[in-house]
């Protein structure tokens, strides 16, 4: 950016000297602590109170799919057996939440259950009752569905009937259902183990269909054989 | 507008630019990823525009007062962790005040660093002006993107739903507009809008031309 | 199609859940650099490398973040690892080709702040794919922006000759177009089928 008549010296003399690569190592690494300090002041801070929203959340969704319940624990639960909160971990197997009233009897058992609906994943948290072998209700935790139709699935009255009184029974050898819960075609249910489809959201319907039979002929028969360890709450 | 390296003064018009003239999203069409897809709802618009102008205000200030600091060459970088860090402590803070609202907001809350809107601030003003300019300025720009966010948002939710921030505004027969909460309407929305915009403009442009056709006489 | 297959996956990242036109991601470019086909398609192959890389890097650094249990560093990590990405990008490019490099502008840095590098390792992350899925899902993402982008411009290019009213001109139509488009790539749903 020399200047007419300006001489090549007088020309460098204008620029700036480069600025020490020291000088540019201890800003970034002066930014980052401060960045880093700030942000775990602010994780300290809000952590535990988004331990209890959550905490919250989930006991919301537990009480509004297990009737009655007033008290909610944590369980791991696989083919290996079952384990308490603190003895387990994600990797021991799959969460479940066992529901008591205020007497300490269990009411039933909620679990989470996912599939592949129209849009997007639909993620529910469902509750089996072991005494009645059957579904109580379900709750859509998250869905991308069309909304105005798909998205009926979480709140149409009739479709959450459905989930009442599902029969889930166990077949003979208590290792897998009686009968698959599928869901049908919109006024074509005849079994209680059916579902009712949602005219217009089939494939939405079919999903929470799909998802509870696989996780009921997974979990069902396991929750039953661990029922007594279940029913002490220990 | 004042020349770039030039000190200037702090007036109304520097929060007031924000929110017309160098409106963030209908003018400079910066910043658009979040306003397409969390203005499904009015109450997520407004969340949003409140977290972006948190996120503008704090990492403006902070890289006004540490201007003189921070070397030419790293600057970019520097500007980017600052953002990053200020994002992270409103993600953290949206969680902590709303679980529902962190979920419907989903992954755009941590995508507000990569707003465009705030690295431009940060890089054409904050890192030139002094203090208060720079906040005043932020503010000004983050109530313009909310302002543009709510209009997208009351617009979009009014249409595909029938209610604004939950309220049922229309009557149980109106028949809800679906695809305007879907991806398609937000596109032809904020091209509405925009077409809106550039109508008044020409036309504003139109009577100013026959004002001065008129004042300086027969041509 | 099994949800968690590598195939579902670079079909929805591509397709079904398009990451421009379902999704909202990187509509600065969208916009901005859908002119000419030429173009388009130079950035869609910009912007897919870096995809690959940062995806890759990004699973790196959560593996590690988790390891060491300090996972509220992420998002600052994932930010100075795609900057750093597309500094090296803008490197190889200006060496292999000025050519391009010229042709692309300032657009090429800019793919530091393009939402959809940057929403790709935080989807990534959320859904939490193993490392073939993120390859997958990065190489779909990439497909699906340039094939966006690619749309885009050969409507744009058309539309030039076109008369249009002038109200309308620039960012208006732009928008609207996209709107056309994503309408037509919402008829992919289900595109995966249904499955057990």
């Amino acid at each position: 950016m020399s200047q007419p008549g300006q001489t090549n010296a007088e020309a460098q003399a204008h620029t700036p000297p480069p600025t020490p690569g020291i000088k540019m190592l201890l800003t970034l690494g002066g930014i980052s602590m401060l960045a880093g300090l700030l942000v775990v002041l602010a994780f300290q801070y809000t952590a535990p109170i988004i331990a209890e929203n959550q905490r919250i959340a989930i006991e919301k969704a537990v009480f509004q799919v297990v009737p009655g319940a007033m008290e909610r624990r944590d369980f791991f639960l696989d083919a290996q057996g079952l384990k308490t909160a603190t003895e387990g971990d994600e990797a021991s197997g799959e969460r479940i939440y066992a529901a008591y009233d205020a007497n300490g009897q269990l009411k039933g058992i909620a679990l989470k259950a996912e599939a592949t609906g129209y849009q997007d994943v639909i993620r529910i948290l469902y509750g089996y009752d072991p005494a009645c072998e059957c579904v109580t209700g379900i709750r859509v935790l998250k869905m991308a569905e069309t909304p105005g139709l798909g998205d009926k699935i979480a709140f149409d009255p009739d479709f959450l009937a459905n989930f009442n009184a599902l029969d889930a029974a166990l077949n003979a050898a208590r290792d897998a259902l009686a009968n698959s819960i599928v869901a049908v075609k919109h006024g074509n249910k005849t079994q209680p183990w059916q579902i009712d489809a949602i005219s217009g959201a089939t494939i939405s319907s079919a999903a929470i269909g799909r998802m509870i039979n696989a996780s009921g002929q997974r979990m069902f028969p396991l929750i039953q054989k661990n029922l007594a360890q279940l029913k002490g709450g220990q | 507008m004042a020349l770039p390296n030039q000190q200037e003064k702090v007036t109304l018009d520097t929060f007031l630019r924000g929110l017309w003239e160098e409106n963030p999203v209908f003018v400079m069409l910066l910043g658009l990823c979040p306003v397409l897809a969390v203005t499904n709802s009015t109450m997520n618009a407004i969340a949003m525009g409140l977290a972006t102008t948190f996120v503008l205000v704090a990492s403006s200030t902070l890289v006004s007062l540490l201007r003189k600091f921070i070397p030419k060459q790293v600057r970019i970088a520097t500007y980017i962790i600052i953002i990053a860090t200020f994002v992270t402590i409103v993600d953290y803070t949206i969680q902590a005040i709303s679980l529902e609202l962190y979920n419907a907001l989903g992954a755009f809350i941590q995508l507000i660093v990569a707003n465009c809107v705030i690295l431009g601030r940060a890089e054409a003003y904050a890192s030139k002006q002094k203090l208060g300019a720079s906040v005043i300025n932020a503010l000004g720009m983050g109530a313009g993107f909310t302002i543009a966010l709510l209009c997208l948002g009351t617009v979009r939710e009014l249409l595909g739903a029938g209610t604004i921030l939950g309220f049922p505004i229309f009557s149980a027969n109106f028949e809800p507009w679906v695809v305007m909460i879907l991806p398609p309407g937000g596109f032809f929305v904020l091209g509405a809008w925009l077409l809106l915009f550039e109508y008044l403009k020409q036309r504003r442009e139109k009577n100013l031309l026959e004002k001065e056709g008129v004042t300086s006489g027969s041509q | 199609m099994d949800p968690n297959s590598l195939t579902f996956i670079f079909l929805n990242a591509a397709l079904i859940n398009n990451f421009v036109l379902a999704l909202f991601l990187g509509l600065c470019p969208f916009l901005g650099v859908s002119a000419k086909k030429e173009t388009a398609w130079n950035m869609g192959l910009a912007t897919t490398f870096v995809m690959l890389v940062s995806s890759t890097s990004a699973y790196a650094i959560n593996w590690i973040l988790t390891e060491l249990e300090i996972e509220f560093l992420r998002l600052i990590c994932y930010i100075a690892v795609i900057a750093s990405a597309v500094q090296l990008v803008e490197m190889a490019v200006k060496k292999l080709s000025p050519a391009l490099f010229r042709a692309l502008g300032i657009f090429l840095p800019l793919i530091t702040t393009n939402c959809a590098i940057l929403g790709l390792a935080l989807f990534q992350t959320f859904r939490e794919y193993d490392f073939l899925q993120s390859l997958a899902f990065s190489i779909g993402a990439g497909v699906g922006f340039t094939l966006a982008l690619m749309l885009m411009a050969g409507l744009r290019e058309k539309l030039e000759l076109a008369k249009v009213p002038s109200v309308s001109q620039g960012a208006a139509m732009s928008l609207m177009l996209a709107g056309l488009l994503s309408l037509a790539f919402m008829g992919f749903a289900g595109l995966g089928g249904s499955h057990a």
